[in-house]
Protein backbone atom coordinates (compact mmCIF):
# COMPACT_ATOMS: atom_id res chain seq x y z
CA UNK A 1 0.00 0.00 0.00
CA UNK A 2 2.82 2.15 -0.31
CA UNK A 3 2.70 3.35 -3.94
CA UNK A 4 4.22 6.99 -4.77
CA UNK A 5 2.59 8.78 -7.70
CA UNK A 6 4.77 9.97 -9.77
CA UNK A 7 2.37 12.22 -12.52
CA UNK A 8 6.20 13.95 -13.55
CA UNK A 9 6.82 10.69 -15.06
CA UNK A 10 4.35 11.70 -17.90
CA UNK A 11 5.59 15.12 -18.81
CA UNK A 12 7.96 14.54 -21.12
CA UNK A 13 5.16 12.25 -23.10
CA UNK A 14 2.92 15.43 -23.79
CA UNK A 15 3.66 15.77 -27.07
CA UNK A 16 2.36 11.91 -27.36
CA UNK A 17 -0.60 13.13 -25.32
CA UNK A 18 -1.69 16.45 -27.45
CA UNK A 19 -1.41 14.44 -30.98
CA UNK A 20 -3.92 12.03 -29.46
CA UNK A 21 -5.95 14.58 -28.31
CA UNK A 22 -5.84 16.09 -31.86
CA UNK A 23 -6.65 13.01 -33.85
CA UNK A 24 -9.55 12.20 -31.22
CA UNK A 25 -10.93 15.45 -31.72
CA UNK A 26 -10.40 14.53 -35.72
CA UNK A 27 -11.95 11.56 -35.89
CA UNK A 28 -15.25 12.70 -34.08
CA UNK A 29 -14.93 15.64 -36.02
CA UNK A 30 -14.89 14.12 -38.73
CA UNK A 31 -17.90 10.92 -37.48
CA UNK A 32 -20.03 13.81 -36.44
CA UNK A 33 -20.56 15.79 -39.44
CA UNK A 34 -20.87 13.14 -42.10
CA UNK A 35 -22.60 10.75 -39.38
CA UNK A 36 -25.36 13.88 -38.96
CA UNK A 37 -25.87 14.11 -42.85
CA UNK A 38 -26.26 10.53 -43.57
CA UNK A 39 -28.55 10.11 -40.12
CA UNK A 40 -30.65 13.31 -41.45
CA UNK A 41 -31.00 11.78 -45.05
CA UNK A 42 -32.13 8.35 -43.51
CA UNK A 43 -34.25 9.94 -41.21
CA UNK A 44 -36.15 11.80 -43.93
CA UNK A 45 -36.00 9.03 -46.15
CA UNK A 46 -37.62 6.92 -43.43
CA UNK A 47 -40.33 9.43 -42.75
CA UNK A 48 -41.21 9.76 -46.63
CA UNK A 49 -39.36 7.26 -48.76
CA UNK A 50 -40.99 4.41 -50.31
CA UNK A 51 -41.62 1.45 -48.24
CA UNK A 52 -38.82 -0.16 -49.42
CA UNK A 53 -36.49 2.54 -48.34
CA UNK A 54 -38.03 2.53 -45.13
CA UNK A 55 -37.50 -1.25 -44.80
CA UNK A 56 -33.82 -0.57 -45.62
CA UNK A 57 -33.38 2.48 -43.09
CA UNK A 58 -35.13 0.74 -40.45
CA UNK A 59 -32.76 -2.02 -40.74
CA UNK A 60 -30.06 -0.18 -41.34
CA UNK A 61 -30.69 1.78 -37.98
CA UNK A 62 -31.45 -1.36 -35.40
CA UNK A 63 -28.71 -3.90 -36.97
CA UNK A 64 -26.16 -0.94 -35.66
CA UNK A 65 -28.12 0.26 -32.34
CA UNK A 66 -28.19 -3.11 -31.29
CA UNK A 67 -24.52 -4.58 -32.24
CA UNK A 68 -21.43 -3.14 -30.47
CA UNK A 69 -19.30 -0.45 -31.61
CA UNK A 70 -16.09 -2.43 -30.82
CA UNK A 71 -17.56 -5.65 -33.40
CA UNK A 72 -18.53 -2.62 -35.73
CA UNK A 73 -14.90 -1.27 -36.08
CA UNK A 74 -13.12 -4.42 -36.51
CA UNK A 75 -16.22 -5.30 -39.42
CA UNK A 76 -14.96 -2.16 -40.63
CA UNK A 77 -11.34 -2.68 -40.39
CA UNK A 78 -10.99 -6.06 -41.38
CA UNK A 79 -13.95 -6.08 -43.42
CA UNK A 80 -12.80 -3.51 -45.79
CA UNK A 81 -9.61 -5.28 -46.23
CA UNK A 82 -10.84 -8.38 -47.39
CA UNK A 83 -12.80 -6.81 -50.07
CA UNK A 84 -8.76 -5.46 -51.26
CA UNK A 85 -9.10 -2.06 -50.68
CA UNK A 86 -6.60 -1.27 -48.19
CA UNK A 87 -7.06 1.67 -45.59
CA UNK A 88 -5.23 2.86 -42.63
CA UNK A 89 -6.74 2.21 -39.17
CA UNK A 90 -7.92 6.22 -38.75
CA UNK A 91 -9.65 6.21 -41.65
CA UNK A 92 -11.38 2.73 -41.19
CA UNK A 93 -12.18 4.08 -37.58
CA UNK A 94 -13.71 7.44 -38.85
CA UNK A 95 -15.31 5.45 -41.26
CA UNK A 96 -17.13 2.62 -37.87
CA UNK A 97 -17.64 5.96 -36.38
CA UNK A 98 -19.93 7.77 -39.03
CA UNK A 99 -21.81 4.70 -39.85
CA UNK A 100 -22.53 4.38 -36.36
CA UNK A 101 -23.41 7.84 -35.37
CA UNK A 102 -25.49 7.91 -38.32
CA UNK A 103 -28.14 5.42 -36.80
CA UNK A 104 -28.01 7.02 -33.90
CA UNK A 105 -28.94 10.44 -35.61
CA UNK A 106 -31.35 9.08 -37.72
CA UNK A 107 -33.39 7.80 -34.41
CA UNK A 108 -32.91 11.20 -32.81
CA UNK A 109 -33.80 13.26 -36.05
CA UNK A 110 -37.03 11.21 -36.64
CA UNK A 111 -37.97 11.95 -33.65
CA UNK A 112 -37.69 15.93 -34.23
CA UNK A 113 -39.51 15.15 -37.62
CA UNK A 114 -42.64 13.52 -35.76
CA UNK A 115 -43.13 16.39 -33.29
CA UNK A 116 -43.52 18.85 -35.99
CA UNK A 117 -47.70 19.57 -36.77
CA UNK A 118 -48.75 18.16 -39.66
CA UNK A 119 -50.80 21.96 -39.88
CA UNK A 120 -47.18 23.44 -39.68
CA UNK A 121 -47.11 21.63 -43.30
CA UNK A 122 -50.40 22.53 -44.18
CA UNK A 123 -49.66 26.41 -43.31
CA UNK A 124 -46.33 26.27 -45.38
CA UNK A 125 -48.13 24.93 -48.27
CA UNK A 126 -51.06 27.76 -48.34
CA UNK A 127 -48.37 30.10 -48.52
CA UNK A 128 -47.55 28.52 -51.35
CA UNK A 129 -43.87 27.76 -50.60
CA UNK A 130 -42.21 24.90 -52.79
CA UNK A 131 -41.56 21.48 -51.40
CA UNK A 132 -38.36 22.33 -51.08
CA UNK A 133 -38.92 25.60 -48.99
CA UNK A 134 -41.09 23.48 -47.09
CA UNK A 135 -38.63 20.88 -46.00
CA UNK A 136 -36.17 23.28 -45.20
CA UNK A 137 -37.82 26.32 -43.23
CA UNK A 138 -40.75 24.27 -41.89
CA UNK A 139 -39.69 20.94 -41.43
CA UNK A 140 -36.27 20.17 -41.10
CA UNK A 141 -34.80 23.58 -39.52
CA UNK A 142 -37.50 23.30 -36.50
CA UNK A 143 -37.17 19.90 -35.86
CA UNK A 144 -32.91 19.35 -35.42
CA UNK A 145 -34.09 22.84 -33.13
CA UNK A 146 -35.64 21.11 -31.13
CA UNK A 147 -33.75 17.68 -30.80
CA UNK A 148 -30.42 19.89 -30.90
CA UNK A 149 -29.65 18.86 -26.93
CA UNK A 150 -30.38 14.94 -27.89
CA UNK A 151 -27.85 15.39 -30.47
CA UNK A 152 -25.41 17.61 -28.56
CA UNK A 153 -25.09 14.29 -25.87
CA UNK A 154 -24.87 11.66 -28.62
CA UNK A 155 -21.72 13.70 -30.15
CA UNK A 156 -19.80 13.80 -26.65
CA UNK A 157 -20.80 10.10 -26.25
CA UNK A 158 -19.39 9.55 -29.45
CA UNK A 159 -16.00 11.46 -28.71
CA UNK A 160 -15.83 9.43 -25.50
CA UNK A 161 -16.73 6.05 -27.81
CA UNK A 162 -13.86 7.09 -29.82
CA UNK A 163 -11.46 5.68 -27.12
CA UNK A 164 -12.54 2.02 -28.41
CA UNK A 165 -10.90 2.73 -31.85
CA UNK A 166 -7.63 2.03 -30.10
CA UNK A 167 -8.34 -1.48 -30.68
CA UNK A 168 -7.53 -1.39 -34.20
CA UNK A 169 -4.49 0.94 -33.47
CA UNK A 170 -5.67 4.07 -34.71
CA UNK A 171 -3.28 6.40 -32.87
CA UNK A 172 -5.48 8.53 -30.79
CA UNK A 173 -5.64 9.73 -26.84
CA UNK A 174 -6.52 6.17 -25.61
CA UNK A 175 -3.67 4.40 -27.87
CA UNK A 176 -1.04 7.05 -27.03
CA UNK A 177 -2.10 6.52 -23.40
CA UNK A 178 -1.74 2.68 -23.90
CA UNK A 179 1.62 3.35 -25.76
CA UNK A 180 2.73 5.51 -23.12
CA UNK A 181 1.95 3.63 -20.07
CA UNK A 182 3.49 0.32 -21.62
CA UNK A 183 7.01 2.60 -21.45
CA UNK A 184 6.96 4.45 -18.07
CA UNK A 185 5.02 1.44 -16.54
CA UNK A 186 2.85 4.48 -14.73
CA UNK A 187 -0.28 3.09 -15.88
CA UNK A 188 -2.11 3.88 -12.98
CA UNK A 189 -0.90 7.54 -13.73
CA UNK A 190 -1.58 7.64 -17.15
CA UNK A 191 -5.00 6.49 -17.27
CA UNK A 192 -5.72 8.75 -14.65
CA UNK A 193 -4.16 11.67 -16.70
CA UNK A 194 -6.38 10.24 -19.65
CA UNK A 195 -9.12 10.38 -18.10
CA UNK A 196 -9.21 13.62 -16.72
CA UNK A 197 -8.49 15.14 -20.50
CA UNK A 198 -11.55 13.00 -21.78
CA UNK A 199 -13.61 15.02 -18.75
CA UNK A 200 -11.73 17.75 -19.82
CA UNK A 201 -12.66 17.37 -23.75
CA UNK A 202 -16.13 16.02 -23.16
CA UNK A 203 -16.75 19.71 -21.22
CA UNK A 204 -15.20 21.76 -24.11
CA UNK A 205 -17.28 19.36 -26.95
CA UNK A 206 -20.05 20.43 -25.07
CA UNK A 207 -19.55 24.14 -24.27
CA UNK A 208 -18.55 24.22 -28.39
CA UNK A 209 -21.69 22.76 -28.91
CA UNK A 210 -23.97 25.03 -26.86
CA UNK A 211 -22.00 28.13 -28.58
CA UNK A 212 -22.79 26.79 -32.03
CA UNK A 213 -26.27 26.41 -30.92
CA UNK A 214 -26.49 29.94 -30.16
CA UNK A 215 -25.20 31.27 -33.41
CA UNK A 216 -27.34 29.20 -35.77
CA UNK A 217 -30.29 28.46 -34.13
CA UNK A 218 -31.08 32.56 -33.55
CA UNK A 219 -34.54 31.73 -32.64
CA UNK A 220 -34.24 30.41 -29.65
CA UNK A 221 -31.50 33.08 -28.77
CA UNK A 222 -34.40 35.61 -29.21
CA UNK A 223 -36.91 33.79 -27.68
CA UNK A 224 -34.79 32.29 -24.48
CA UNK A 225 -36.60 29.31 -24.25
CA UNK A 226 -36.42 26.01 -26.15
CA UNK A 227 -39.26 25.66 -28.39
CA UNK B 1 -0.35 -25.63 -41.12
CA UNK B 2 -3.73 -26.10 -42.46
CA UNK B 3 -5.80 -23.34 -41.36
CA UNK B 4 -9.88 -24.49 -41.25
CA UNK B 5 -12.72 -22.88 -42.15
CA UNK B 6 -15.02 -21.43 -39.36
CA UNK B 7 -16.98 -24.64 -38.51
CA UNK B 8 -19.85 -25.67 -36.13
CA UNK B 9 -17.50 -26.12 -33.66
CA UNK B 10 -16.71 -22.13 -33.54
CA UNK B 11 -20.10 -21.25 -33.17
CA UNK B 12 -20.73 -23.95 -30.10
CA UNK B 13 -17.65 -22.01 -28.78
CA UNK B 14 -19.17 -18.34 -29.08
CA UNK B 15 -22.51 -19.64 -27.49
CA UNK B 16 -20.53 -20.40 -24.76
CA UNK B 17 -18.84 -17.37 -24.72
CA UNK B 18 -22.02 -15.20 -25.00
CA UNK B 19 -23.35 -16.56 -21.82
CA UNK B 20 -20.86 -14.69 -20.18
CA UNK B 21 -21.33 -11.80 -21.74
CA UNK B 22 -25.05 -12.22 -20.37
CA UNK B 23 -23.95 -13.23 -17.08
CA UNK B 24 -21.36 -9.90 -16.97
CA UNK B 25 -23.98 -8.01 -18.17
CA UNK B 26 -26.26 -9.59 -15.33
CA UNK B 27 -23.49 -8.51 -12.80
CA UNK B 28 -23.26 -5.15 -13.89
CA UNK B 29 -26.76 -4.60 -13.93
CA UNK B 30 -27.88 -6.17 -10.06
CA UNK B 31 -24.21 -3.91 -9.08
CA UNK B 32 -25.20 -0.65 -11.21
CA UNK B 33 -28.89 -0.48 -9.69
CA UNK B 34 -27.97 -0.88 -6.59
CA UNK B 35 -25.20 1.40 -6.58
CA UNK B 36 -27.44 3.93 -9.11
CA UNK B 37 -30.52 3.84 -6.76
CA UNK B 38 -28.61 5.19 -3.59
CA UNK B 39 -26.63 7.65 -6.14
CA UNK B 40 -30.12 8.64 -7.64
CA UNK B 41 -31.91 9.54 -4.22
CA UNK B 42 -28.80 11.40 -3.04
CA UNK B 43 -28.64 13.47 -6.23
CA UNK B 44 -32.53 14.73 -4.99
CA UNK B 45 -31.26 14.62 -1.31
CA UNK B 46 -32.18 17.58 0.79
CA UNK B 47 -28.29 17.66 1.74
CA UNK B 48 -26.49 20.21 -0.39
CA UNK B 49 -23.02 18.28 -0.03
CA UNK B 50 -24.72 14.71 -1.12
CA UNK B 51 -26.49 16.69 -4.00
CA UNK B 52 -23.02 17.54 -5.06
CA UNK B 53 -21.02 14.56 -4.78
CA UNK B 54 -23.62 12.81 -6.65
CA UNK B 55 -23.41 15.00 -9.04
CA UNK B 56 -19.33 14.89 -9.32
CA UNK B 57 -19.69 11.27 -9.47
CA UNK B 58 -22.21 11.12 -12.22
CA UNK B 59 -20.39 13.90 -14.13
CA UNK B 60 -17.38 11.91 -13.65
CA UNK B 61 -18.51 8.51 -14.78
CA UNK B 62 -20.45 10.20 -18.06
CA UNK B 63 -17.50 12.01 -18.65
CA UNK B 64 -14.66 9.59 -18.97
CA UNK B 65 -15.05 6.62 -21.38
CA UNK B 66 -15.56 3.22 -20.00
CA UNK B 67 -12.78 2.21 -21.80
CA UNK B 68 -10.12 4.52 -20.05
CA UNK B 69 -12.26 3.00 -16.56
CA UNK B 70 -11.35 -0.89 -17.60
CA UNK B 71 -7.84 0.33 -17.87
CA UNK B 72 -7.36 2.16 -14.74
CA UNK B 73 -9.15 -0.48 -12.89
CA UNK B 74 -7.35 -3.69 -14.53
CA UNK B 75 -3.52 -1.95 -14.63
CA UNK B 76 -4.38 1.24 -11.77
CA UNK B 77 -6.05 -1.27 -8.95
CA UNK B 78 -3.26 -4.01 -9.52
CA UNK B 79 -0.50 -1.51 -8.31
CA UNK B 80 -2.14 -1.71 -5.22
CA UNK B 81 -3.64 -5.07 -4.22
CA UNK B 82 -0.78 -7.60 -6.38
CA UNK B 83 0.72 -7.92 -9.63
CA UNK B 84 -3.04 -8.69 -11.30
CA UNK B 85 -6.67 -8.66 -10.30
CA UNK B 86 -8.32 -11.31 -12.12
CA UNK B 87 -10.28 -9.54 -15.12
CA UNK B 88 -13.97 -10.34 -14.15
CA UNK B 89 -13.39 -8.10 -11.26
CA UNK B 90 -12.17 -5.45 -12.98
CA UNK B 91 -14.85 -5.91 -15.58
CA UNK B 92 -17.44 -6.29 -13.36
CA UNK B 93 -16.11 -3.16 -11.33
CA UNK B 94 -15.97 -1.57 -14.24
CA UNK B 95 -19.14 -2.34 -15.87
CA UNK B 96 -20.80 -1.79 -12.70
CA UNK B 97 -19.08 1.82 -12.09
CA UNK B 98 -20.55 2.89 -15.02
CA UNK B 99 -24.24 1.30 -15.13
CA UNK B 100 -24.56 3.14 -11.77
CA UNK B 101 -23.68 6.78 -13.23
CA UNK B 102 -26.05 6.26 -15.92
CA UNK B 103 -28.85 4.63 -14.37
CA UNK B 104 -28.66 7.35 -11.63
CA UNK B 105 -28.89 9.75 -13.79
CA UNK B 106 -32.05 7.87 -15.78
CA UNK B 107 -33.78 6.91 -12.55
CA UNK B 108 -33.18 10.89 -11.10
CA UNK B 109 -35.28 12.39 -13.99
CA UNK B 110 -38.11 9.97 -13.55
CA UNK B 111 -38.25 10.55 -9.70
CA UNK B 112 -38.65 14.27 -10.76
CA UNK B 113 -40.93 13.32 -13.71
CA UNK B 114 -43.58 12.33 -11.01
CA UNK B 115 -46.02 15.18 -10.76
CA UNK B 116 -45.53 17.97 -8.16
CA UNK B 117 -49.17 17.55 -6.92
CA UNK B 118 -48.42 14.18 -5.91
CA UNK B 119 -44.88 15.15 -3.91
CA UNK B 120 -47.51 18.00 -2.27
CA UNK B 121 -50.52 15.55 -1.56
CA UNK B 122 -48.11 13.25 0.13
CA UNK B 123 -46.76 16.37 2.22
CA UNK B 124 -50.69 17.55 3.25
CA UNK B 125 -51.14 13.72 4.11
CA UNK B 126 -48.60 14.59 6.74
CA UNK B 127 -46.36 11.22 5.70
CA UNK B 128 -42.62 11.59 6.35
CA UNK B 129 -40.39 11.89 3.67
CA UNK B 130 -38.96 8.53 3.54
CA UNK B 131 -42.81 7.01 3.29
CA UNK B 132 -43.80 9.66 0.82
CA UNK B 133 -40.99 7.90 -1.16
CA UNK B 134 -41.91 4.28 -0.75
CA UNK B 135 -45.81 4.56 -0.97
CA UNK B 136 -46.23 7.38 -2.74
CA UNK B 137 -43.38 8.65 -5.39
CA UNK B 138 -41.24 5.60 -6.28
CA UNK B 139 -44.41 3.16 -7.20
CA UNK B 140 -44.95 5.84 -9.89
CA UNK B 141 -41.50 6.85 -10.91
CA UNK B 142 -40.85 2.57 -11.07
CA UNK B 143 -43.47 2.81 -13.93
CA UNK B 144 -42.15 5.75 -15.83
CA UNK B 145 -38.70 4.36 -15.57
CA UNK B 146 -39.06 1.26 -17.09
CA UNK B 147 -38.66 1.85 -20.83
CA UNK B 148 -35.91 4.00 -20.65
CA UNK B 149 -33.85 0.81 -17.89
CA UNK B 150 -34.95 -1.81 -20.27
CA UNK B 151 -33.28 0.49 -23.20
CA UNK B 152 -30.61 0.97 -20.97
CA UNK B 153 -29.82 -2.82 -20.46
CA UNK B 154 -28.69 -2.79 -24.41
CA UNK B 155 -26.13 -0.30 -23.73
CA UNK B 156 -24.82 -2.20 -20.97
CA UNK B 157 -25.19 -5.54 -23.01
CA UNK B 158 -23.38 -3.79 -26.25
CA UNK B 159 -20.35 -2.04 -23.62
CA UNK B 160 -19.39 -5.83 -21.88
CA UNK B 161 -17.73 -5.83 -25.23
CA UNK B 162 -15.33 -3.75 -23.73
CA UNK B 163 -14.34 -6.20 -20.97
CA UNK B 164 -12.36 -8.15 -23.94
CA UNK B 165 -9.55 -5.53 -23.83
CA UNK B 166 -8.47 -6.80 -20.48
CA UNK B 167 -8.64 -10.26 -21.39
CA UNK B 168 -11.92 -11.37 -20.08
CA UNK B 169 -13.29 -13.93 -22.48
CA UNK B 170 -17.22 -12.98 -23.51
CA UNK B 171 -18.53 -12.90 -26.78
CA UNK B 172 -16.19 -10.16 -28.69
CA UNK B 173 -13.24 -11.57 -27.08
CA UNK B 174 -13.97 -15.26 -28.36
CA UNK B 175 -14.56 -13.84 -32.11
CA UNK B 176 -11.01 -12.26 -31.48
CA UNK B 177 -9.81 -15.69 -30.17
CA UNK B 178 -11.25 -17.78 -33.48
CA UNK B 179 -10.43 -15.13 -35.70
CA UNK B 180 -6.38 -15.25 -34.46
CA UNK B 181 -6.78 -18.91 -35.36
CA UNK B 182 -8.57 -19.48 -38.55
CA UNK B 183 -8.12 -15.91 -39.96
CA UNK B 184 -11.73 -15.23 -41.37
CA UNK B 185 -12.43 -11.60 -40.00
CA UNK B 186 -15.11 -11.22 -41.40
CA UNK B 187 -17.08 -14.28 -40.95
CA UNK B 188 -16.64 -14.56 -37.67
CA UNK B 189 -17.42 -10.93 -36.54
CA UNK B 190 -20.27 -10.77 -38.43
CA UNK B 191 -21.30 -13.98 -36.66
CA UNK B 192 -20.62 -12.22 -33.65
CA UNK B 193 -22.38 -9.40 -34.10
CA UNK B 194 -25.58 -11.19 -35.37
CA UNK B 195 -25.32 -12.89 -31.36
CA UNK B 196 -25.45 -9.73 -30.06
CA UNK B 197 -28.11 -8.67 -32.07
CA UNK B 198 -29.83 -11.68 -30.87
CA UNK B 199 -29.60 -11.00 -27.55
CA UNK B 200 -29.81 -6.98 -27.78
CA UNK B 201 -33.33 -6.96 -30.64
CA UNK B 202 -35.51 -8.79 -27.91
CA UNK B 203 -34.78 -6.17 -25.33
CA UNK B 204 -35.33 -2.95 -27.89
CA UNK B 205 -38.05 -4.19 -28.65
CA UNK B 206 -39.52 -4.86 -25.42
CA UNK B 207 -38.03 -1.13 -24.02
CA UNK B 208 -40.77 0.24 -27.05
CA UNK B 209 -43.20 -2.52 -26.76
CA UNK B 210 -43.39 -1.23 -22.93
CA UNK B 211 -43.30 2.59 -23.46
CA UNK B 212 -46.50 2.22 -25.47
CA UNK B 213 -48.06 0.02 -23.29
CA UNK B 214 -46.86 1.60 -20.37
CA UNK B 215 -48.08 5.15 -22.32
CA UNK B 216 -46.11 7.63 -19.94
CA UNK B 217 -45.55 10.47 -22.40
CA UNK B 218 -49.44 11.29 -22.83
CA UNK B 219 -50.40 11.25 -19.69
Amino acid sequence: MSYRFDFLALLPYWREFLWGVLLTLQISATATVSGFIIGTICAIARADGSPFIKRLVATYVEVIRNTPLLVQVFIAYFGIATLGVHVSANVAASIALTVNVGAYTCEIVRAGLQSIHRSQMEAAECLALSRTQIYWHVVIRPAIERVYPSLTSQYVLLMLASSITSQISAAELTAAANRIQSVTFRSFETYIAVGFIYLVLSFVVRAAFALFGQTVFTRRRKLGTAL
Amino acid sequence: MTTSAFSIVHFEFLCWAALWTIGLSAIALVGGSLLGFVIALARISSNKSLRWASSLYIQLVQGTPLLVLLFLLYYGIAVFVGPTIPSIVAAGAGLTIYASGFLAEIWRGCIEAVPKSQWEAAECLALRRSQRMVHVILPQALRIATPPTVGFVVQVVKNTSLASVIGFIELAQAGKLINNSIFEPFTVFVVVAAIYFGICFPLSAWSRTLERTLNVADR
